[in-house]
């Protein structure tokens, strides 16, 4: 007997006849889409559902809440935010059994509990990339169900400014016989531009409200604290000047928000326009308005947009990559992988480190999970082409040891020594291992690993763990920036000062920093109505964050 | 509302006479320092804080601070709303600044 070879594309042939009779052409009445979807997917499928880090198939998530669960069950699904309460509603209902994911915010908490409840599966829990990855290996989805702008009458798609990861998603689907559904906030006889062509598209529906977007990325210069400025101080003079760091990723703290608002101010001072923060991995913040108007920032390539910013990119095409219609063209994917291969420093903020430099933000209640932070906040091991920044970093890191010269990327860790309510940022052991131990998962859910750290910046001074020389050096380095907390207190006084001595630890004023300066003053915009009137009001910030 | 005074012994010479300085604010998560003359040779400093139970952590607090900075014949009063040692030792430093900054 002959083998077949198609039964992927058969199958799919048979579910799309079943669908036909649901749909006109491609398009679907929204009335209509929990029936579609009984039609279209079998139980057990590996399934989609487009839940971003900002942009969610909202629409899509409900009526797939509201199909027959006796119909369609035991779904996996392979998704990278766990974010709306419809996601975990599948689960509850028994229509999803298993998870394959990166990021559960906001509904970190729920999550641990219906896992704990034997609930919910969890295949793994991915970076963005890694997952996007298994899209193409082992985890392809049978089924997607993606967000888009607009669609026209063929079914092409318009995914505006928010383009995130559905090319990722409907690639991966479309080229090995899955389906693509895609909901839209309108149809149009001509799209601005295709994001993805119609022939990777099997249905569209016209969402009855827009696709929900979380402006995720707004930080109310409001909100930053003084010592958030110390700490920029520090991270602009004591390692973005010192390496010449031209090409970098932020993460989304207040924290890094204020070394955004200092570069006009502090790092114009110090000369550092036209040396440093050039070349951009990051969603368009609105704390980066001032440095891109004051001509520190050359170029940002977004992994997805942000809401209120739309005017301000597209009359910023010198900066931002836009479309031929002007208005942001956003890919995780790509930026995730700009974030890892071509910054040469990641910064971001923590929640807890312990004594390896390992962070995380995981604690016992809450399956946070991982995002996009893991790669960009990882050395590039692959990584092939040199940089002053990267090599030296590399030459801190070996020394004079043997061997090829090899650069290192700077991964800097930011976090006050003290969280909310005096809980101590630093600790003997992470939360992450109690939470792997009460799940039975093989690895902690470590955020960032100690060896890919290069510093640890706290309110008390830097300590570079790249000039480190063994584990007992590196944990007195990390005590040695931990403030009052009892790991800090736990230091060999004498240790850390002689790490002072060789420079692996640095105070304020080891740097040359006046803390009198250290004051919300510094920040160039002190509110958001100022980062508006920087914007030449071309930012429009939602309503949420305008006080006027 | 929790009441704690450290007193500490500093050698070096006394800071000199200034206006009295005040810098931040009683606001949540906050404080308020005021610094003036005090008693020669030593540097006092009276807290009154909205947390309690942290007094280990401010007696090493007021330990390191008078240990980094010319502190000797100054006083310091704290109105605290519940600030990390974080914003404490940077408010302390500023006052010193701030107090010494109108002398020079």
């Amino acid at each position: 007997m002959s083998r077949t070879w198609d039964t992927a594309r058969r199958n799919r042939e048979a579910r799309l006849q079943r669908a036909a009779p649901l749909a006109r052409g491609k398009w679907v009445e929204a009335a209509e889409v929990p029936r579609l979807l009984e039609a279209l997917v079998e139980p057990g499928d590996r399934l989609c559902l487009e839940g971003n880090n900002q942009k969610q198939a909202d629409f899509l998530a409900r009526a797939l809440c509201r199909v027959d669960a006796a119909r369609v069950r035991d779904l996996h699904l392979v998704m990278s935010v766990l974010a709306l309460p419809e996601h975990l509603e599948l689960f509850e209902r028994g229509i999803a059994r298993k998870v394959d994911f990166s990021f559960s915010g906001p509904q970190a908490v729920r999550l641990a509990r219906l896992v704990s409840e034997g609930r919910i599966e969890i295949g793994a829990i991915h970076t963005y990339l890694e997952l996007y990855g298994r899209y193409f290996v082992d985890l392809t989805p049978r089924v997607a169900l993606l967000a888009a702008a607009a669609a026209d009458e063929e079914g092409n798609l318009y995914t505006g400014p928010n383009t995130e990861e559905s090319p990722a998603i409907a690639e991966a689907t479309a080229f090995r016989d899955g389906l693509v559904i895609a909901q839209v906030d309108e149809q149009l006889q001509r799209l601005p531009r295709v994001d993805i062509p119609s022939g990777w598209v099997d249905f569209v529906v016209r969402a009855p409200t827009p696709a929900a977007v979380e402006p995720l990325f707004t930080r109310d210069p409001a909100q930053i604290s003084d010592v958030q400025v110390l700490m920029a101080m520090m991270v602009v003079k004591g390692i973005y000047a010192e390496y010449g760091v031209d090409r970098l990723n932020h993460g989304i703290g207040f924290d890094s928000a204020a070394i955004e608002l200092i570069l006009p101010t502090y790092g114009e001072r110090l000369g550092l326009r036209g040396k440093v923060c050039g070349h951009w991995a990051l969603n368009p913040h609105p704390t980066l308005i001032p440095a891109i108007e004051a001509g520190f920032v050359r170029s940002v390539h977004a992994f997805g947009s942000e809401l209120g910013m739309e005017g301000y990119v597209a009359a910023r095409p010198d900066v931002f990559f836009t479309g031929r219609d002007g208005s942001l063209r956003s890919n995780r994917a790509f930026s995730q992988t700009a974030g890892h291969y071509a910054c040469d420093l990641f910064i971001g903020s923590t929640l807890q480190m312990d004594l390896a430099g390992d962070s995380s933000t995981a604690t016992r209640s809450r399956i946070t999970g991982f995002g996009g932070a893991p790669n960009m906040g990882a050395d590039a091991r692959g990584r092939r082409h040199a940089s002053p920044a990267w090599l030296r970093a590399g030459r801190e890191a070996r020394g004079d040891g043997p061997g090829a010269p090899r650069g290192r990327k700077l991964v800097v860790q930011l976090l006050e020594t003290f969280r909310e309510h005096m809980e101590p940022a630093f600790v003997e052991r992470l939360d992450a291992h109690a939470l792997a131990e009460a799940m039975g998962w093989a690895l902690p859910p470590v955020m960032i690993y100690g060896d890919d750290v290069s510093h640890v910046v706290t309110e008390e001074g830097i300590a570079n763990l790249l000039l480190c020389r063994g584990a007992e050096e590196r944990a007195q380095a990390i005590r040695g920036v931990a403030g009052y907390t009892p790991v800090g207190r736990g230091r060999d006084r004498r240790a850390v000062e002689n790490l002072r001595d060789r420079g692996i630890v640095r105070r304020p004023e080891d740097l040359g920093i006046e803390v009198r300066e250290a004051s919300r003053d510094l920040l160039a915009a002190r509110s958001v109505k100022e980062l508006v009137r920087w914007s030449g009001g071309l930012y429009r910030p939602p309503a949420r964050f305008r006080s006027w | 509302m929790e009441r704690l005074s450290y007193e500490v012994e500093v050698e070096g010479p006394a800071a000199p006479r200034a206006p009295p300085a005040l810098v931040g604010v009683v606001a949540s998560g906050n404080l308020e320092v005021l610094v003036e003359p005090g008693d020669a040779g030593r540097c006092r400093v009276e807290i009154a804080t909205s947390a309690r139970g942290f007094g280990e952590i401010w007696e090493a607090v007021v330990r390191d601070f008078a240990a980094r900075h010319p502190v000797a014949g100054l006083r310091f009063s704290v109105n605290d709303a519940g600030a990390t040692p974080a914003v404490v030792t940077l408010r302390l430093g500023q006052a010193v600044e701030e107090y010494l900054g109108a002398t020079r």
